[in-house]
């Protein structure tokens, strides 16, 4: 062995005690988790604390008459029951939305979607609260209810919000409808309009991405905990945003934010659910406030789906303009969006359609434009985020569905058609016609690799003979191969356009060294079960050379954690990630100084390698991290202070953007509309990769969320408002055995203005599966001249394409 | 999905049960495995006052082979009918059907009394009773009888049952040697209901069927025994008119909801599906 095969030999085992970046590290939360000793909200139980318990409404849309809580408060056990009337002194019967509309904390005069908040029942037990919410008397005078979007704002519809109904400007600029609550446009309307009149071939479909849910195994929960001698109050709640949920509650109480103490437990999945503030933690509040003691609100499976924020309904007129050669020219997309009964949607300030305008997709179309109205109805507000960033699932659903209804009204072939009109790698940073800046790609490069791993040419010879066989009656089994190429926006966001109620969306990362060379960091993000402890500390080990082992990752408690905006729309990567590498170099920065100090050379003459500094060209002179640590507390440089540690509130310069190449096969029995995926590929690009492992298992979760609401997961109305099939028994959450096989793959192409090149990934999956699932459906039935089949796909709903074709002896 | 206040009761006998039953009155219901009862108590869909639990009654489970039939005690688990080796013997079918009931979890706490005995038309076992002929042994404050499972349903979670009865045992004959079967189950996910289900016992000589009989799951109020259907078949060699003409008598009994598995037409329809290709898997089956 040479000098030089020793030294790096060294150097790869000292790189794999790190277990830094880009190594499938274990995840260190899995052990607690795995043994049932995750600690959740529902785990706390504190001296004297009492249960609350909601009496709902019955109707989607009704007049109270009358509210009788007599009976209730008469059951021994119950300590008090609050109505609207009593918070209407507080002014606390309606909170604002992060949308910037208000909602009923508990209903007034009128009950606006089945399941809403009446009354809030509080008792010393579980079992007393709900036996005493059907002791609550509420006479309803039935109203006439809007479900259909489509009729919110007809002439004669009735008027839901009465609260505002004389205010026809909202936080998003005048309303054309009582029952309206935005108009939102973006792109270059005239000359849009311009090249669908003359193009050779246009496309125009309704493309409905329906109402479904993000549904965590752990519903939404809170306890809250006054303390009436220090005017404090303590918070614990399923909060993917602490610290914002912090100032919400010190706005709307009162109560200045320095005593409030929000504190976010482990978190049994979020998917968007737990960004919003819901009656039950205002509710459990107040039953604190006003009673000095704790009071704990669980929200069960029913309420979960029937009330805490839905996620979808939107209902895309989407339209593309293209040559006869298959390039496309234009996009005009007008998205009608139901936001149910309040605007409670979650996104930042200035986006009252999330980032829709990223529907341009992967494709260099020259003009476009996006117009959305988002209407008032009698179902649950919500409009969040479900494994997505703000609106991404519809938007990328809308593009990937319209490429294939183009490709199949020119005759070409779908993938063949996304290539043409890819944006090319020298493309980048791309400037896109509704107004983003892609960072970074290289689609064509991720495409062909995808399309050689799946054989993509032999599938659609596969594909053809299988048609022949079915056209023959030889089988009943439609085959379809499904492509989605999508592009995510994601890592919200740069302060010029993103806020949440005007605090700019930054991420924050400190981290302190102590003496012994151990470290804590603390984060303004809060993971939900993505691996947060296990990431962040790898990101630290790369970049500062102490082992991730040693390394303690903390969120969740906002008298700790520097404030941050939170975890979702994959912004945990692309902006804590950043702020923590920031913060990471500022300590290797003032390690290197000491390190200098300690071997008597000056710092140009030191270099990094992996865990120490050493001097360069006499590499047996060295300090490791570890070494410095202790000096920095024991003997720093003179005129430099104690200490080894930072904080980085890092604002992204942009967002980032992550893509793959997805492919879905399936088969479809036509006589009973089952289908089976047969294989699912994907590619994603999330740039630079910092643990493997983990990021395979997003992929796997996002594309399981995915398959359930393309194939069958969604929260139906019937005519009368009443929410249809709101439990497990109905809702599709799929179990491991319906859950298809997946293959996963990659490409990296880093973010150029990210400190370490990452992009996100949890979402990606679910943004690009979607369409994918739906894809391969359509495609199976596309040559029998089916037209546009719209999600979900379940069972039934295939048979009755079936029938419509006359494919049923 | 908080239940209501009850009393527990865990008699030891079914004579402490049947008098419990007597002196609790209507405000009591049966606890067998509770997979149907407790989901229903926590959706507050029922809030009895009193649970009388029949776990404690130690004659209560078992398969036993008696002379030409096979009884199974209500308490047996659907578990313990998958690993039956008397049942997987003589009535291959029952364990067929139990493994697509729920889950493994579910199985083993889930009895086969309690799925026969509730009356929900979402349950599989009823109309697997009603094709293989079964007869269900009831105690009451009058001493026992007998109901035949054809006898058994009456409406959706209204049986032959009298208030104060308890369902014991199941008395089922055994099919012949070398009879076709197949339980065909169409469910949108594990755990879920049949949105249609069919289950099929034949047998055949030379190629001639010389008995069917035939059930479907969860396309009506009740457990439906397809009898005219499972008669158009005797005599046939299951030819397609002669298996179209029973699909057709089959669907025409159904009278299914519209749910969130479909709408009637589409369940009616699979239920002729499903029978169809339990046909053929229990042609399939045969050995003559």
């Amino acid at each position: 062995m040479n000098d030089q095969t020793r030294i790096d030999q060294d150097r790869a085992e000292r790189t794999e005690k790190l277990q830094g970046m880009g190594c499938k590290r274990k995840r260190v939360e899995d052990i607690r988790f795995t043994q049932g000793k995750g600690s959740y909200v529902d785990d706390l139980k504190l001296p004297g604390m009492l249960f609350g318990d909601f009496v709902r409404s019955p109707h989607a849309h009704a007049r109270i008459k009358s509210i009788d809580t007599s009976r209730a408060k008469a059951l021994p056990g119950v300590i008090a029951v609050l109505t609207a009337a009593d918070l209407k002194p507080l002014g606390l019967h309606y909170m604002p939305t992060l949308a910037g509309d208000v909602q009923a904390v508990l209903a007034e005069e009128k009950v606006l979607f089945q399941n809403q908040e009446v009354a809030f029942v509080i008792a010393v037990d579980r079992y007393i609260a709900s036996d005493a919410t059907e002791l609550v008397d509420v006479e309803y005078e039935a109203l006439p209810c809007i479900v259909d979007p489509f009729k919110s704002m007809l002439p004669d519809a009735p008027i839901l919000r009465e609260d505002i109904q004389d205010k026809m400007t909202g936080a998003h600029g005048p309303r054309k409808h009582p029952n309206h609550i935005f108009e939102w446009m973006i792109g270059d309307k005239e000359a849009t309009d311009a090249v669908f009149a003359n193009a050779d071939v246009t496309i125009k479909e309704m493309l409905v991405d329906h109402r479904t849910h993000p549904s965590p195994l752990e519903t939404c929960q809170s306890v809250a905990s006054f303390d009436k001698v220090k005017g404090e109050l303590t918070l614990w709640g399923t909060f993917q945003a602490p610290h914002v949920i912090r100032t919400v509650v010190s706005l709307i109480s009162g109560l200045p934010e320095h005593k409030i103490h929000v504190i976010a437990p482990d978190i049994g999945g979020g998917f968007g659910n737990k960004v919003g503030a819901y009656a039950g933690y205002v509710c459990s509040v107040v039953g604190s406030i006003v009673l000095g003691v704790p009071v704990k609100w669980v929200e069960d499976r029913m309420e979960n789906l029937s009330t805490t924020s839905f996620a979808r309904d939107y209902h895309m007129t989407t339209e593309l303009a293209a040559t006869k050669e298959g390039k496309i020219l234009a996009m005009r997309v007008h998205v009608l969006a139901d936001h149910g009964a309040f605007d409670a949607c979650a996104d930042p300030s200035k986006w009252p359609a999330g980032f829709m305008n990223i529907c341009t997709g992967s494709y260099d179309i020259p003009v476009a434009h996006l117009a959305v109205d988002g209407v008032y109805t009698n179902k649950a507000s919500g409009g969040v985020a479900y494994r997505c960033s703000f609106r991404v699932t519809e938007a990328v659903f809308a593009i990937e569905r319209a490429v294939e209804l183009l490709a199949h009204k020119l005759g070409m072939d779908a993938a063949e058609l996304r290539i043409k009109n890819f944006i090319k790698a020298e493309q980048f940073p791309y400037q896109s016609a509704l107004g983003w800046e892609y960072d970074s790609g290289d689609y064509h490069t991720a495409m062909k690799k995808a399309m050689d791993t799946i054989g993509y040419k032999e599938l659609r010879e596969e594909q053809a003979r299988k048609r022949e066989a079915f056209t023959r009656g030889e089988t009943r089994e439609l085959m379809g191969i499904g492509i989605s190429f999508f592009t995510e926006i994601v890592g919200a966001g740069p302060a010029k356009n993103c806020d949440i109620l005007g605090i700019a969306m930054f991420d924050s990362a400190e981290i302190r060294i102590h003496p012994t060379g151990s470290v804590i960091a603390r984060m303004g993000t809060k993971s939900q079960g993505q691996g947060h402890e296990t990431t962040y500390a790898q990101i630290i080990a790369t970049e500062i050379g102490i082992p991730a082992d040693d390394i303690m990752i903390e969120e969740g408690n906002t008298d700790t954690a520097p404030y941050g905006l939170g975890t979702y729309g994959s912004r945990s990567t692309p902006v804590a990630g950043a702020a923590t590498a920031v913060a990471a170099r500022k300590i290797k920065a003032k390690a290197q100084m000491i390190a200098a100090h300690m071997l008597e050379v000056h710092e140009g003459d030191l270099e990094w390698d992996v865990d120490r500094f050493r001097v360069k060209g006499l590499p047996e002179k060295f300090k490791t991290m570890k070494e410095i640590a202790w000096a920095a507390y024991n003997s720093p440089p003179p005129n430099m202070e104690p200490g080894l540690e930072a904080v980085n509130y890092y604002e992204p310069p942009n967002m980032t953007y992550p893509f793959g190449a997805y492919f879905c096969v399936m088969d479809i029995d036509v006589d009973t509309g089952v289908a089976k995926t047969r294989r699912f590929y994907a590619l994603d690009d999330c740039g630079t990769r910092i643990n493997p492992m983990i990021i395979e298992g997003q992929v796997h979760g996002g594309l399981t969320e995915a398959f359930a609401c393309a194939m069958g997961q969604e929260i139906r109305y019937d005519e009368q408002g009443n929410v249809m099939g709101a439990s497990f028994m109905d809702f599709f959450l799929p179990t491991a055995v319906e859950t298809p096989h997946w293959e996963t793959d990659h490409t990296v192409t880093p973010s150029p203005h990210h400190p370490i090149g990452a992009k996100g990934v949890g979402e990606s999956p679910h943004v690009g599966g979607v369409p994918c699932f739906s894809n391969a459906v359509n495609d199976a039935y596309a040559f029998l001249g089916a037209g546009h089949i719209q999600m979900p796909h379940d069972a039934w709903r295939l048979w009755k394409v079936g029938e419509k074709l006359n494919l049923h002896q | 999905m908080i239940p209501g206040a009850f009393d527990y009761h865990r008699p030891a006998t079914i004579e402490d049960a049947v008098t419990l039953l007597a002196s609790l009155g209507e405000e009591a219901s049966i606890l067998a495995g509770g997979h149907s009862l407790i989901p229903l108590m926590k959706t507050r869909l029922a809030s009895p006052d009193h649970l009388v639990d029949l776990s404690g009654i130690g004659n209560l489970k078992g398969i036993t082979v008696a002379g030409g039939d096979i009884v199974i005690g209500a308490m047996t688990t659907q578990f313990e009918l998958i690993a039956s080796e008397d049942l997987a013997r003589h009535i291959p079918i029952i364990a067929e059907t139990s493994r697509l009931i729920a889950d493994p979890q579910i199985r083993y706490k889930g009895t086969f009394g309690g799925n026969v005995a509730n009356g929900d038309p979402g349950n599989d076992m009823p109309a697997l009773m009603m094709a293989l002929g079964a007869t269900y042994r009831v105690h009451g404050p009058d001493g026992g009888r007998d109901v035949a499972a054809r006898e058994f349903y009456h409406g959706a979670y209204y049986t032959a049952l009298e208030h104060g009865e308890i369902l014991t045992s199941v008395r089922i004959p055994v099919p012949p040697a070398g009879h076709g079967y197949a339980y065909e189950k169409l469910k949108r996910k594990v755990g879920d209901y049949a949105t249609a289900a069919a289950a099929v016992v034949i047998t055949m000589a030379g190629g001639t069927c010389t008995s069917a009989s035939i059930g479907l799951t969860n396309v009506s109020e009740t457990p439906l025994w397809a009898s005219e259907a499972s008669a158009l078949l005797v005599g046939t060699r299951l030819d397609k008119p002669s298996v179209d003409a029973a699909l057709a008598a089959a669907e025409a009994i159904t009278n299914p909801a519209s749910d969130m598995r479909g709408p009637a037409e589409y369940r009616t329809k699979m239920a002729g599906i499903m029978l169809r290709r339990a046909l053929e898997r229990a042609r399939s089956r045969t050995e003559a």
